[in-house]
């Protein structure tokens, strides 16, 4: 029975990673990890028109030269699950028109790339899909401009403020063979600890991501040493601290194990980014062009990837409600 | 020495925004909208003028000071015109901030395009 | 347990990301925003006395200063400046009367794209809207006070 425990999956079927790309604007081509990354697009608007089109188009690409990279044909590909942050998902939807597949249409916010890897992979598993693709993406000013202001508008960023990543990763999930597949699945629960500070996502978030992480282990029946890496979306340094301390109260301890996306795709020092960077794009690019080729080549053996979301819109937090979190974790392993 | 005076309280009207900004969860817009009414009201007491006489530009360059411009047009207003003036006295006397903003906005979104953050 | 559904709770962990969440040093930001804050008054205070000593009364010399500092606001704007200085500057740049102009024209520039009018038309005040509707409504609620008044003391 492939469910298992409260809220995973273990596949029966195997579902491999046939592939991942990606594709970043400037600033993270200029991090630290700079040189994962497949494409840098120099450009912040893509040779497009606005902000909103210059996501589209970062997704269209990192869909490409993914279908390139893991050398299959567009056409093979069954269905896309895709998503991004913007109102009614407009950037994914008109990123892969253009590709004319089979698209199913997501909201996680930031937890996004885990969402469509979940799904992706139990589509596959279940045997609806012998090809599949996760794509999603953000953008720095599209993302400013829906949540915050404008980017003309004078403003000063606390220190617990993360730095939406303008970038699109996609993978490709399959039946074929490969060195590397997903194992299993962990479906989040929104968690609302009551926060209403949306200058503090990691805050926000670091409750789901805890709860997730904690049910993964209960329901696979793990210790957190069982993984090599335990790797967070966006918490940044101020979710980490908090990630730690709220899995320390429920008697788990994954200091040795855990990264931050958010936190590796910048350098704190340099490049101004406070608590680190934050977006879908974050998430997807640096699964797409980190973790997956650190898995493939056997250096992490087991890797539990869980970004994490914040669920608000602007009407929501006007309102004054809170901002709850999500978390999505994939169990990614290395192929002996 | 008026620039002085000009510098050192309108510096200080900022530094203390400033905790504002930092220490409570208030936004720049709140921030905005409390500095305007807080004008009005001490133009309304009577003590924002002193303040403009004193520190000139320090006083009357802040926000608050547009909130005494409202304050006095409606005064003035009223003195003319009785109730009516109530309705009139507001728009006019803060015509030019009003129109000098929405003109040079407009403008400049006609020249310029909008740019990325580093 | 995923949900904190007690108001208590909810506060406890209020009180725990403050203490972990760091902060910027306000003495350092209260100096840049005195630093910035009086620099531009100064700079208004030039305008004044220049505009006097040019045969202007205090009414129109108040006028131009306004006039100058948000059309010098509003190209710093379009011109990516004045977010710099407001990084910098915070409320140094945010309470004079050129941040009111930054909130005008940035919106301006931003939402050309969807169009003149839902685009700047319909958003031109997204951020500065407040501030007229709070200082007219304001004005408006201390003259009727003050009229109020008026009246009462003419009875007497």
């Amino acid at each position: 029975m492939p469910a298992i425990g409260k809220q995973s999956i273990e596949f029966q079927n195997n579902v491999f990673i046939l592939g991942g790309g990606s594709i970043v604007g400037k600033k993270e081509g200029e991090g630290p990890l700079g040189n994962c990354f497949d494409q840098i697009e120099e450009d912040p608007m893509v040779g497009m028109n606005s902000w909103e089109e210059a996501e589209s188009a970062l997704q269209q690409k990192a869909a490409e030269l993914t279908i390139q990279k893991a050398s299959v044909l567009k056409d093979q590909i069954r269905m896309i699950f895709a998503g991004d942050l913007l109102a009614q998902s407009v950037a994914s939807s008109f990123g892969i028109v253009s590709l004319e597949r089979p698209v199913y249409g997501l909201f996680g916010a930031c937890s996004t790339m885990g969402e469509a890897l979940s799904l992706g992979s139990m589509a596959v598993a279940g045997g609806y899909g012998d090809m599949v693709m996760a794509l999603t993406s953000s953008h720095f000013a599209s993302a400013e401009k829906e949540f915050r202001n404008p980017l003309e508008y004078g403003s000063q960023r606390p220190l617990s403020a993360s730095w939406t990543v303008t970038g699109s990763g996609a993978c490709i999930l399959g039946t074929r063979s490969s060195k590397v597949k997903i194992t299993g699945v962990t479906t989040g629960k929104i968690t609302d600890y009551g926060l209403k500070d949306s200058q503090n996502m990691g805050a926000c978030m670091a409750p789901a991501a805890c709860d997730t992480i904690a049910a993964n282990l209960k329901d696979f029946m793990r210790e957190p040493s069982w993984y090599d890496k335990i790797i967070t979306g966006d918490l940044g340094y101020v979710g980490q601290r908090i990630l730690f301390d709220l899995l320390k109260d429920q008697g788990q301890d994954i200091t040795e194990q855990h990264l931050d996306c958010g936190i590796m795709i910048f350098d704190q020092e340099t490049q101004d980014t406070h608590a680190g960077g934050s977006g879908c794009g974050c998430a997807a690019s640096v699964f797409a062009s980190y973790i997956l080729p650190q898995v493939e080549s056997g250096t992490w053996k087991k890797v539990l990837f869980v970004p994490t979301g914040a669920l608000m819109s602007k009407t929501s937090f006007y309102e004054g409600q809170s901002v709850p979190g999500i978390a999505q974790a994939v169990v990614i392993e290395y192929v002996e | 020495m008026d620039y002085i005076n000009a510098f050192w309280v309108g510096g200080l009207i900022c530094a203390l925004v400033q905790i504002l900004l930092d220490r409570t969860k208030m936004m720049p817009g709140r921030i905005m909208v409390m500095l305007v009414c807080l004008g009005s009201f001490l133009g309304a007491i009577g003590v924002y003028d002193p303040l403009i006489e004193y520190a000139g530009a320090g006083a009357s360059v802040p926000l608050m000071g547009f909130g005494n411009v409202l304050w006095k047009g409606v005064k003035e207003a009223i003195g003319k015109d009785g109730f009516m003036g109530l309705f009139m006295g507001g728009f006019t006397s803060s015509a030019v901030g009003i129109s000098a903003a929405l003109i040079f906005g407009y403008m400049i979104s006609v020249i310029f395009q909008p740019k990325m953050k580093s | 347990m995923a949900n904190l559904n007690s108001e208590e709770q909810k506060k406890q962990y209020e009180e725990y990301v403050k203490q972990v969440t760091p902060v910027h040093s306000l003495p350092v930001n209260m100096a840049k925003a005195f630093l910035v804050g009086g620099l531009i008054c100064v700079f208004g205070q030039w305008i004044l006395n220049t505009a006097k000593s040019n045969g202007l009364d205090q009414e129109m010399a108040g006028a131009w200063c306004s006039l100058t500092l948000i059309f010098i606001s509003a190209l710093l704007t379009g011109l990516n400046i004045y977010p710099k200085i407001t990084k910098f500057g915070g409320a140094g740049a945010l309470v004079p009367i050129t941040g009111f102009a930054n909130s005008v024209a940035a919106p301006a520039v931003e939402y050309q794209k969807e169009g003149q009018v839902f685009g700047i038309g319909a958003k031109i005040f997204n951020i500065a809207g407040p501030v007229i509707l709070y200082g007219i409504f304001s004005s408006w609620v201390l003259g009727l006070i003050y009229l109020i008044f008026q009246w009462w003391g003419g009875g007497i």
